[in-house]
């Protein structure tokens, strides 16, 4: 066997030490978590659990209030996406498109909301939400998702427009597309992967949000990540496990299935102020 | 020949708050004619092309095409056709539906759409591209398809914006001949804009120069070279030799040197002179003294270096006939042929 660590060369092992350590601490609080949301019983010096059930899954999926606060918040999510790229995305062309005064500042603005710390910029919200009766609504909410998601939604998108050049659109219009057509054929299949990307950052930070929802949303509008703080105090480790596991789910999914689109090009594009 | 006027401008002004623009342009291209707008660049050539394009709304003028004005059409609805310097083709369509975008919004039929791209991919040399990606080709194949788009919506009036300055030297003239014949086969009536002299004076039935928005000289590229009309026109095409003189009651003085010309001119002046119309003779001659001072050989011909007292003179010999000369010798220079400017005129 030794022969073989020596014609590795010292290089190699070396990597290998550290890849073995990256993959402990990234997937091991994983392993650990999909563990114990299938163990029945589990004491401290197993390394396996002693047995296997599904009990707290059948726990926590027959708890009504667990799966309401589920669909709520996908009702959220999805209302928070749609309202986000119908706002966003035409001004995120605007941005793209139009030289206006003070356009870069406006777009640095939308950094604001995500540059101080969340709680002072609620309570601000949350007063101004009592006045107008937006307190416990659904809309109230939806708005302060939307709050969140303003940044990925313009800078992202607008970085895409950006990349279609005035050429692109031109050479359609000179080919007898009117205006919306040129939108509709060229512009946005064009920047599409960037408004994608920042649909799906829209959508699980909404299904991710908590502490604005519990500002606004107590007590009637409860999330899966509010009721998720309650289940931890409330319940038994493994069934925080089974409720990660299905917080964790949609983002696992949704990013597999737009793998094509996320590229570490479109997120920087969409950082960069031009 | 008395070709029917295809384009038409007339007096079209356009102006930017950087004060670059044209002014006053006018302008006809005949049916199947190819008329290139030279310039350096910020002279207003790309202007002109544009609104003619529709995509610039000129401040005042008119632009007729075939006798109609064109002015309030959107570029969706003139019957013209560009060809952008870069970024002509959309990579999320493959090079057919590029090609077909336009005819499809035409309404044609699907059959009849495939014959035609088919025949337009021939006609710029790229058959059978139509699955492949924009991405998939070369620039200069871009280009191409490019040209191809550009014909098959069938303009009375093509559009070619220094569409091959992007390439490299080789390919330009490659598609430079090939959109000639295009040209000729076709009979189609072109706009092309270039910054690129050589270029224009290889392609064009008619080459317009353009300075600071505007027109400097309209004629054949054979009498813009022979015949510049302006200082600026023979500065800016080809390589010319310029001597200050002064002119008096029909002869101008360079240094010591005089040379015949018209009476109507005087004052101070600028002697322009092709590095191929300057000849030379031994010293004792009559001529302007000139100095060797380096034999460069440049192929098929040699540039020959010479120090006057009016300043340095290039001039061209064929290779046999540069092999006499030496550096520091010392000659006597006459011009073939020269043209004669007031210096104001810079």
């Amino acid at each position: 066997m030794s022969w073989y660590f020596k014609s590795l060369g010292k290089r190699k092992i070396i990597e290998f030490i550290i890849f073995a350590l990256f993959i402990f601490f990234f997937l091991g609080p994983l392993i650990n978590l999909a563990l114990l949301a299938f163990s029945g019983k589990w004491q401290f010096p197993a390394a396996l659990p002693q047995s296997w059930s599904f009990t707290w899954w059948k726990f926590v999926l027959s708890q009504p209030e667990i799966l309401k606060s589920i669909g709520l918040s996908f009702l959220i999510a999805i209302v928070v996406t749609v309202l986000s790229i119908v706002v966003c995305v035409p001004a995120a062309y605007a941005f793209a498109r139009i030289r206006f005064p003070l356009s870069k500042w406006f777009l640095f603005s939308f950094l604001l909301t995500n540059a101080f710390p969340k709680m002072g910029l609620y309570v601000a919200i949350a007063v101004l939400f009592f006045k107008v009766g937006l307190m416990n609504t659904f809309m109230g909410v939806v708005l302060i998702h939307v709050v969140n998601t303003l940044m990925y939604m313009t800078w992202i998108p607008a970085a895409s427009f950006k990349n279609v050049h005035k050429a692109q659109e031109e050479a359609a219009r000179d080919a007898g597309a009117g205006p919306f057509r040129v939108f509709w054929n060229v512009t946005l299949p064009m920047s599409l992967p960037g408004i994608i990307v920042a649909s799906i950052f829209t959508f699980l930070s909404s299904l991710d949000e908590a502490q604005g929802t519990f500002m606004v949303g107590m007590p009637d509008f409860k999330t899966m990540p509010l009721i998720m703080y309650g289940a931890v105090q409330d319940y038994p480790a493994t069934a925080g496990a089974v409720f990660s596991i299905l917080l964790t789910l949609p983002t696992i999914i949704l990013l597999f299935v737009s793998r094509r689109f996320v590229s570490a090009d479109v997120m920087s594009s969409g950082f960069t102020m031009k | 020949m008395t070709a029917q006027v295809q384009l038409s401008i007339q007096k079209l002004t356009k102006r930017y708050k950087t004060g670059e623009g044209v002014t006053g342009i006018s302008l006809d291209i005949k049916q199947g004619e190819l008329v290139t707008l030279l310039g350096p660049s910020g002279c207003g050539k790309t202007t002109v092309l544009r609104s003619v394009g529709g995509f610039l709304e000129p401040d005042s003028g008119d632009i007729q095409i075939a006798g109609k004005s064109v002015l309030h059409l959107p570029p969706e609805k003139r019957p013209t056709a560009m060809v952008f310097q870069s970024y002509n083709l959309w990579p999320h369509m493959t090079v057919y539906e590029n090609l077909a975008f336009g005819l499809k919004i035409r309404k044609m039929r699907k059959e009849q759409i495939r014959d035609a791209v088919e025949r337009a991919l021939q006609l710029v040399r790229l058959p059978g591209a139509e699955q492949k990606r924009p991405t998939e080709l070369s620039g200069g194949q871009q280009q191409r398809v490019a040209v191809a788009r550009a014909l098959l919506l069938e303009p009375a009036v093509l559009l070619l914006d220094e569409p091959f300055s992007a390439l490299d030297a080789k390919l330009r003239n490659e598609l430079r001949e090939e959109l000639r014949e295009i040209q000729l086969s076709t009979k189609l009536t072109m706009m092309f804009v270039t910054h690129d002299q050589e270029e224009a004076l290889s392609l064009s039935d008619r080459i317009i120069v353009m300075n600071r928005g505007n027109i400097e000289q309209s004629d054949s590229p054979q009498q813009i070279y022979d015949t510049p009309k302006s200082l600026f026109v023979a500065n800016f095409i080809g390589r010319m030799n310029m001597l200050d003189g002064i002119a008096e009651n029909g002869s101008i003085q360079i240094q010591n040197w005089e040379l015949h010309a018209s009476p109507d001119i005087s004052g101070k002046v600028v002697v322009a002179v092709r590095p191929e119309d300057v000849r030379w003779k031994d010293a004792s001659n009559p001529g302007l003294a000139a100095t060797v001072k380096q034999v460069m050989v440049l192929g098929h011909y040699a540039e020959i270096t010479l120090l006057t007292e009016a300043g340095i003179i290039r001039m061209f010999l064929p290779r046999e006939e540069a092999l006499v000369l030496s550096s520091g010798q010392s000659v006597s220079l006459t011009f073939a042929k020269h043209a004669v400017y007031p210096q104001s005129s810079v």
